[in-house]
């Protein structure tokens, strides 16, 4: 079944198949395909006992729009009974004590936990690599990367192993394994939705969200992802709406922003020709494309490559082999327990990013790096706000190029950086965005991204969803699947 | 993004020394080995290069952000609204008993 969620949907209230049924597909499609190392954790007990519930419950009458629907969660959301591993060695044995608020959410808007996906530790890669439990694979190209942090779960969809899947970014993680998968993902307005339960790399940046075939599959989760959480101090109190509601909106007049500094050097040329025929499908819907200028962006990936590690070191210093996790089997006293339970139980990029930050908080460099970067992070953000003036969503490529091979950008930590170039200035300002596929690159997928004003999530699904309507991009599916 | 291509940034390298990689290890309670003390000084030279790049921006007078929504931290009633299982949470641990966590002897 590699129909999406509204049209599963629909098929269930119509009676033509059951949860069990979809379950029991679902599951034969992932056990099929192994090679791609999507999933860390199946749970097909539980998830076949939900669709017995689901099946049950729309028999007496209930029938919500994602009831009895199955998805994925990203293994960096706590799943209460079931492992939660983060892509770790640390928690690789974890079993959470409790569901995060995303995964309770989603469940009683009734959709079934199928397992947890496979992702790069603790959510600091661009490309899935640095998992403590093995690659993922790109289903358009087995030796190339889906793209990280979520790259289980966008090559889930993908290959259509599943119809959805809950996603993080920080600094693209869903964004930019959509556009490397060829699948529609979406990072709400900083606040939008929850983080209680979501395992922490970046406090300030962090961000859930859906990732799925179409606008119209994200809206819906969405509608059931957002809100108000009193366990999530920076939750944000504003009213949830159905995000559907605007979807098919006329696009006419529509003000499309065009940032210079997306299309400079570093764009792959064949990308940016990809782009540019895409915002003439823009064009044709009615839109108009406005130039505009965000002058620091330039200057994002620095600012980022010192917060992010600084609010990880942070994070992770939870890690001690006390309470929970891994605990290294030997150790002469104390210190020496904490050492090599860390030393052992991250892996390399977690460790570098650790000693980074670290080192920017440190007494003598806390001004000259964390300072520094929190202040250009303001100008990045106010760039943002002043472009707004001049047009309603932002448009450019996700990725400077498609889905790179397997083991090429291991050398240099900064080379992988460089992937996140468009997608990290949306997290320094806390905006919402979207990526959705928009063309093909020598049979690799090509990501649209579409960023938007703070909470302006409506209009974002909605801009995206009517290029879906005049396009079939996000239909494709990879040979084999 | 001129400022981002990789000759820039190779050109930008300020190196670590190994002192502050070890003093660094030992704050975040990293064991650093040999020769991954190599390896870390050269990954945090390049990273720290790389931030090197924000120098190029004038931040005199501007406000730090340190997050997306400015909004000042909820208060709440000061009342029990979680009941937290022990006994759950404490199974989680690699080693305890009697309610307590059991780590190596610090105190003679």
């Amino acid at each position: 079944m590699t129909l999406t969620i509204t049209k599963l949907a629909e098929g269930l209230a119509r009676g033509q198949y059951s949860s069990g049924e979809l379950v029991d597909d679902v599951l034969r499609r992932i056990q099929a395909h192994p090679e791609l190392n999507a999933f860390i954790t199946l749970d097909e007990e539980g998830a076949r006992t939900s669709a017995k519930v689901a099946d049950a419950a729309r028999a007496g009458g209930r029938n919500e729009p994602l009831l009895g629907l199955p998805i994925a969660h990203k293994d960096i959301f706590c799943t209460a009974g079931l492992k939660t591993t983060c892509g770790s060695r640390m928690l690789a044995d974890f079993v959470a004590p409790y569901d995060a608020t995303v995964v309770r959410k989603l469940a009683a808007a009734g959709c079934i936990t199928v397992g947890k996906t496979n992702m790069d530790e603790f959510a600091m890669g661009s490309s899935n690599e640095t998992s403590f439990f093995g690659p993922v694979h790109n289903p358009w190209d087995k030796d190339r990367v889906p793209g990280g942090s979520s790259g289980g779960s966008a090559a889930a969809v993908a290959a259509r192993l599943v119809p959805a899947a809950t996603g993080t970014d920080t600094g693209g993680s869903i964004r930019q394994p959509a556009a490397l998968c060829g699948i529609t993902g979406l990072k709400p307005s900083y606040g939008r939705v929850s983080r209680y339960g979501m395992i922490a790399f970046a406090s300030s940046l962090d961000q859930a969200g859906p990732m799925a075939q179409t606008a119209e599959d994200c809206a819906l989760l969405l509608t059931a992802m957002a809100g108000f959480d009193e366990m999530d101090a920076t939750a944000l109190a504003a009213p949830v709406p159905d995000y559907r509601a605007g979807l098919g909106n006329d696009l006419k007049d529509l003000r499309i922003g065009v940032v210079k500094e997306f299309f400079g050097e570093g764009l792959e040329s064949a990308v940016a020709d990809a782009m540019h025929e895409a915002l003439r499908e823009y064009e044709r819907l009615g839109a108009r494309l406005v130039d505009v200028n965000l002058p620091n962006s330039a200057h994002a990936l620095p600012c980022y490559y010192v917060l992010a590690p600084a609010e990880a070191s942070s994070n992770l210093a939870r890690y001690d082999g006390v309470r929970y996790g891994y605990r290294a089997p030997d150790y002469s006293d104390l210190e020496d327990m904490y050492k090599q339970t860390r030393t052992q139980g991250f892996g390399a990029e977690v460790k570098r990013r650790i000693m980074v930050g670290t080192y920017v908080l440190s007494a003598g460099y806390y001004d000259a790096y964390y300072l520094k970067a929190q202040k250009l992070r303001r100008l990045i953000a106010g760039d943002f706000t002043r472009a707004f003036q001049h047009c309603d969503v932002i448009a450019g490529p996700t990725a400077p190029s498609i889905a790179f091979a397997l083991g090429m950008k291991n050398d240099d930590p900064v080379a992988m950086y460089l992937n996140d170039i468009y997608t990290i200035p949306v997290n320094l300002a806390g905006l919402p965005a979207m990526s959705l596929p928009a063309g093909f690159v020598s049979g690799a997928p090509v990501g649209l991204q579409l960023i938007g004003q703070y909470l302006d999530e409506a209009r974002l699904l909605n801009v995206a969803h009517k290029f879906q309507e005049a396009t079939d991009w996000h239909a494709r599916v990879p040979v084999g699947f | 993004m001129v400022a981002c291509n990789e000759l820039t940034l190779r050109s930008r390298w300020r190196p670590v020394n190994k002192e502050e990689i070890e003093k660094i290890a030992h704050l975040a309670r990293l064991g650093v080995s040999e020769q991954e003390r190599d390896a870390y000084t050269e990954d945090l030279s390049r990273i720290l290069g790389l931030a090197q790049q924000m120098n190029a921006v004038v931040t005199d007078g501007v406000e730090p952000m340190t997050h997306p929504d400015e909004a000042a931290l909820r208060w709440r009633a000061d009342v029990v609204t979680l009941e937290a299982d022990r006994d759950r949470l404490m199974a989680l641990a690699p080693q305890a008993r009697h309610g307590l966590y059991l780590v190596p002897k610090v105190v003679d």
